[in-house]
């Protein structure tokens, strides 16, 4: 007991690992949200009358909803006129490549392990790194342009690319859709852009690496993948954030396009500060992703392993309305101290002979509470659909909660559901049996926590899967007693 | 709409009088407050049976005119029990046979004006009116309804069974029931409640308090197989002390709508407690079952299962809740629900939820939505066996895992040839 005590200890007072802040100058918007300031953001970015129009309106509506309570999670009420919505490190002229990015940048994408050259010359990921709102560079892009793909800014995407923007911004998830997709809308300052063309299958994994660097700032980004007909892409997503006192807004909006016969691989390591033991700060992480299959034939899947923010409110979805797509989604979710998670999915079976799959591994410790819930809705014409869904949940420490909310809506008689889900502790059989054979209690604890979670490591791109291993122990060491 | 269910059904409701006016204009209140459940409402998301109300009746309040059926012809053949009648939420003496040798049964109503212990001590304890609008409706409106009150170690022989049937055939009918059942220590007792209609529509809302004391054991069976017009609220809450035993059976079969609410409080340590439900739907029928185990100590065992048949255009709902308190330590929870769907126009909505604050656990849910198997259909009409009934032999096999469950003989005989009756003429 007293080992197991002093293990606790060391894992509490262990720091965040990629808590520093760089000091980049930075541009930024007063504090608090009005009109003026979705003004303001679309000046800044010199987007045309449309984009403007486009926002205001978000906002307008966004003025009308409030904020959703239903999901499981406490924390005291946002003050959305606090936070700074617009916040851009200082640059001079847009950077024709590398050579011309500030170094202190480049430093600070050193420190996360991502260095763009590096990267660059290794891994031949292309990466869009995104600080504190603004994309700061695209590697690969002059390869990437060859194949006829177009992996940019959003910003620069909205100047030069409108018509995709204007076409496909939205469609996925509209406008009002919910409370922080709505002021996504009318305040989302940068995020990604990525068209695979026909027939293309994109030859290396595309990046994006979200960072919360300025005080205050809530990051606000967009993405949107759009895959054309027969096309394949694997798209990769990671996120950090500084040690801060106070808590940041992180929300997001992913909109997945799924043409005919594409596939579209979506892969999220999401790491954001979780605040310390007390709860104190963190990342408040309210993110709507959505992908629609809307072509025959077409697949999307998810892969998300979650270990940081103070709450995490996410639900990767899938909407299968061409016939035969297909939508996976795979996540572990771990939570440790005072964070709280709610995240699952939603796949809803529109088209005929979809199938769609769950698997959905559940860690929590601490003082956490960890939350499941999704939905499998089978439309009436969706016949054949096949469903199926398995949610775990693993407690370490008899102060947190693990909660399970599945929602399974048929309409159609030939539908196939099948969901299971169980929730237990770490066996004590497994421990020993390790202990045993010379394994201590720690290692034996990463050991079978990776194996809990290996259906959905197995997901990963190789480079992310080793990241998110090291991440899986780092989280939860000594956190068994 | 939903302002409208608000205010018109809940006009003209009014509050008898009585040693318990003060919890009924509390009641009455939290109805006001809550309004009747919209699809806004999560409990109610997919039971739009304030809309089938509002569609059906004028107001909630309860009629008091007087019926006249012959309860023999609903009866369970040959089931030796303590029979007690309501027809129109009136009891009825001459049709009711019961004894009080092991047992106290009085009218609830006479209970708590002689013995103010009991409502201090029980009435209004388990069921939430500030929760679901129904319960506060039959806490503000019940007129009629029972105390049954079981001595420490008495083992009830015979099983008791409350029937309700309404009389519609000459203007629809409400009735609010309110029983308050009290299980002894060591004791052991069976109550079946079960529902009959004739006539037009009427609706009844009945919420029964169950107490059940250390080392006792419980069996209570709901059938409703109402051929009528009923539309139906149910409401049962049990707490159980330690050591305890208890068997619910929900045999949902027939009426208009029907929505159950069942709620176990396992309030002691070593109690073991058994869900079973059975729903076998046809044409436009909308079954909502609500279920809820609540661990509050360590050591216990709870265990559910629902099967579910839909057919035509019937509604199966189920939403069942585990909850798992911080201390209940080396809880056993066990959930599982099974759908099968016959019709393109029948739909089923499932919500399995765990809730769980202890680490020392194993719990699980399982879910299924799918069809007959093809195979067995095909095999058994290669051998002459016509499709028709291969498909009623098939169901009748998946609904006898609950059916198989029931203890006495007698009942689990009645519900076997009831079941099998119906798979072969209705689906």
């Amino acid at each position: 007991m007293a080992k197991d005590n002093q293990v606790l200890e060391e894992i509490t007072s262990k720091e965040y690992e990629h808590g520093w802040n760089v000091d980049l100058e930075t541009d930024s918007a007063p504090k608090g949200l009005s009109e003026d300031i979705v003004r303001f953001i679309s000046a800044r970015k010199n987007e045309p009358e449309w984009m403007l129009e486009w926002r205001l309106s978000a906002y307008r509506q966004w003025l009308k909803m409030t904020e959703p309570k239903w999901p499981n999670v406490t924390y005291p009420t946002i003050n959305y006129q606090d936070i700074i919505y617009y916040s851009a490190p200082k640059q001079a002229a847009k950077p024709k490549n590398l050579e011309d990015i500030d170094p202190e940048l480049l430093k600070t994408f050193e420190k996360l392990g991502i260095s763009l050259t590096e990267q660059k010359r290794l891994t031949g990921v292309a990466v869009d790194a995104v600080i504190d709102s603004v994309s700061v560079a695209t590697t690969f892009k002059s390869t990437l342009a060859e194949m006829g793909i177009i992996f940019c800014s959003f910003s620069e995407a909205v100047r030069e690319h409108p018509e995709l923007i204007k076409k496909y911004l939205g469609s996925v998830v509209p406008v009002n859709d919910n409370y922080f997709a709505a002021l996504n809308s009318a305040v989302f300052s940068d995020g990604s852009f990525c068209y695979i063309p026909k027939g293309v299958r994109c030859p290396m994994e595309l990046s994006t690496y979200f960072r919360i660097n300025a005080a205050n700032t809530g990051q606000f980004e967009r993405t949107l993948i759009v895959a054309d007909e027969g096309s394949y892409v694997s798209y990769l997503e990671g996120c950090t954030a500084p040690q801060r006192d106070e808590n940041q807004l992180h929300a997001a909006v992913v909109e997945i396009f799924a043409m005919k016969d594409s596939h579209v691989k979506y892969s999220t390591v999401q790491n954001w500060y979780p605040g310390d033991k007390q709860g104190k700060g963190g990342i408040y992480n309210f993110v709507t992703k959505r992908a629609l299959c809307a072509g025959d034939h077409s697949k999307v899947s998810w892969t998300q392993v979650e270990t940081g923010s103070a709450i995490t409110w996410k639900y990767p979805s899938c909407i299968l309305k061409g016939d035969h797509s297909s939508g996976e989604f795979y996540s572990v979710a771990v939570t440790n101290n005072m964070q709280q998670a709610d995240t699952g999915t939603k796949m809803i079976h529109i088209g005929k002979n979809t199938k769609s799959r769950i698997v959905s591994k559940g860690i929590s410790a601490g003082k956490s509470q960890n939350s499941y819930r999704g939905q499998v809705h089978i439309m009436k014409r969706a016949d054949n659909a096949r469903n199926f869904s398995q949610c775990d949940s693993l407690l370490m420490g008899d102060q947190c909660g693990a909660h399970t909310f599945p929602y399974i809506d048929v309409e159609n008689s030939s539908a196939k559901i099948e969901h299971e889900a169980t929730t237990s502790k770490i066996g004590e059989d497994q421990i020993f049996y390790c202990q045993q054979r010379g394994i201590d209690e720690e290692s034996a604890v990463a050991l079978i926590v990776n194996g809990y979670a290996k259906e959905v490591l197995n997901q990963l791109p190789m480079e992310f899967a080793v990241e998110a291993q090291k991440l899986l122990a780092l989280t939860l060491e000594g956190s068994v007693g | 709409m939903d302002l409208a269910v608000k205010n018109n059904l809940l006009e003209n409701i009014a509050v008898p009088s009585d040693g318990t006016s003060a919890i009924r204009h509390q009641a009455l209140y939290s109805l006001h407050s809550l309004g009747l459940p919209t699809s806004k409402t999560e409990e109610y998301k997919h039971t739009a049976i304030s809309r089938l109300l509002e569609k059906n009746f004028q107001s909630l309040a309860v009629s008091t005119s007087k019926g006249n059926v012959v309860a023999d012809t609903f009866r369970i053949q040959n089931l030796d029990a303590h029979v007690l009648v309501f027809i129109n939420g009136e009891f009825d003496q001459a049709q009711s046979s019961f004894s009080t040798k092991e047992l106290n049964i009085q009218p609830l109503a006479v209970a708590l004006a002689e013995r103010k212990e009991i409502v201090e001590k029980y009435f209004s304890k388990l069921a939430d009116t500030k929760a679901d609008a129904f319960v506060s409706l039959n806490t503000a409106t019940w007129n009629n309804g029972l105390l049954i009150e079981i001595k420490n170690n008495v083992q009830v022989t015979k099983p008791i069974l409350i029937h309700q049937i309404n009389d519609a055939s000459k203007s629809k009918i409400i009735t609010a029931s309110r029983n308050l059942i009290l299980v002894g220590k060591s004791s052991e007792v069976s109550i079946i409640e079960k529902y009959d209609s004739i006539g037009e529509a009427n609706f009844s809302t009945t919420v029964n308090e169950v107490f059940v004391a250390e080392n006792a054991g419980l069996t209570y069976t709901l059938i409703q197989n109402d051929g009528g017009q009923r539309y139906q609220f149910n409401h049962t809450s049990i707490q159980q002390e330690s050591n305890s035993r208890v068997n619910c059976f929900t045999l949902s079969l027939n009426g208009k709508a029907i929505r159950n609410n069942l709620q176990l409080s396992l309030d002691g340590e070593g109690i073991d407690s058994h869900m079973y439900g059975l729903y076998l739907l046809t044409g436009d029928t909308l079954a909502d079952n609500h279920t809820v185990a609540d661990h509050r100590k360590p050591n216990s065992i709870s265990n559910e299962l629902y099967k579910g048949v839909m057919d035509g255009n019937s509604k199966g709902v189920f939403n069942g809740k585990i909850y798992v308190r911080p201390q209940a330590q080396k809880t056993n929870a066990f959930q599982s629900n099974r759908n099968i769907l016959l019709s393109d126009k029948a739909t089923v909505n499932t919500k399995p939820q765990l809730e769980i604050w202890a680490d020392d656990v194993k719990c699980s849910h399982g879910c299924t939505s799918g069809q007959l198997d093809e195979e067995a259909l095909f095999y058994m009409q290669s051998r002459g066996i016509s499709k028709d009934s291969a498909r009623a032999f098939l169901l009748y096999a998946y609904a006898g895992e609950v059916i198989e469950k029931i203890s006495n003989e007698t009942l689990r005989n009645y519900i076997d040839n009831l079941v099998s009756e119906r798979l072969h003429k209705n689906f």
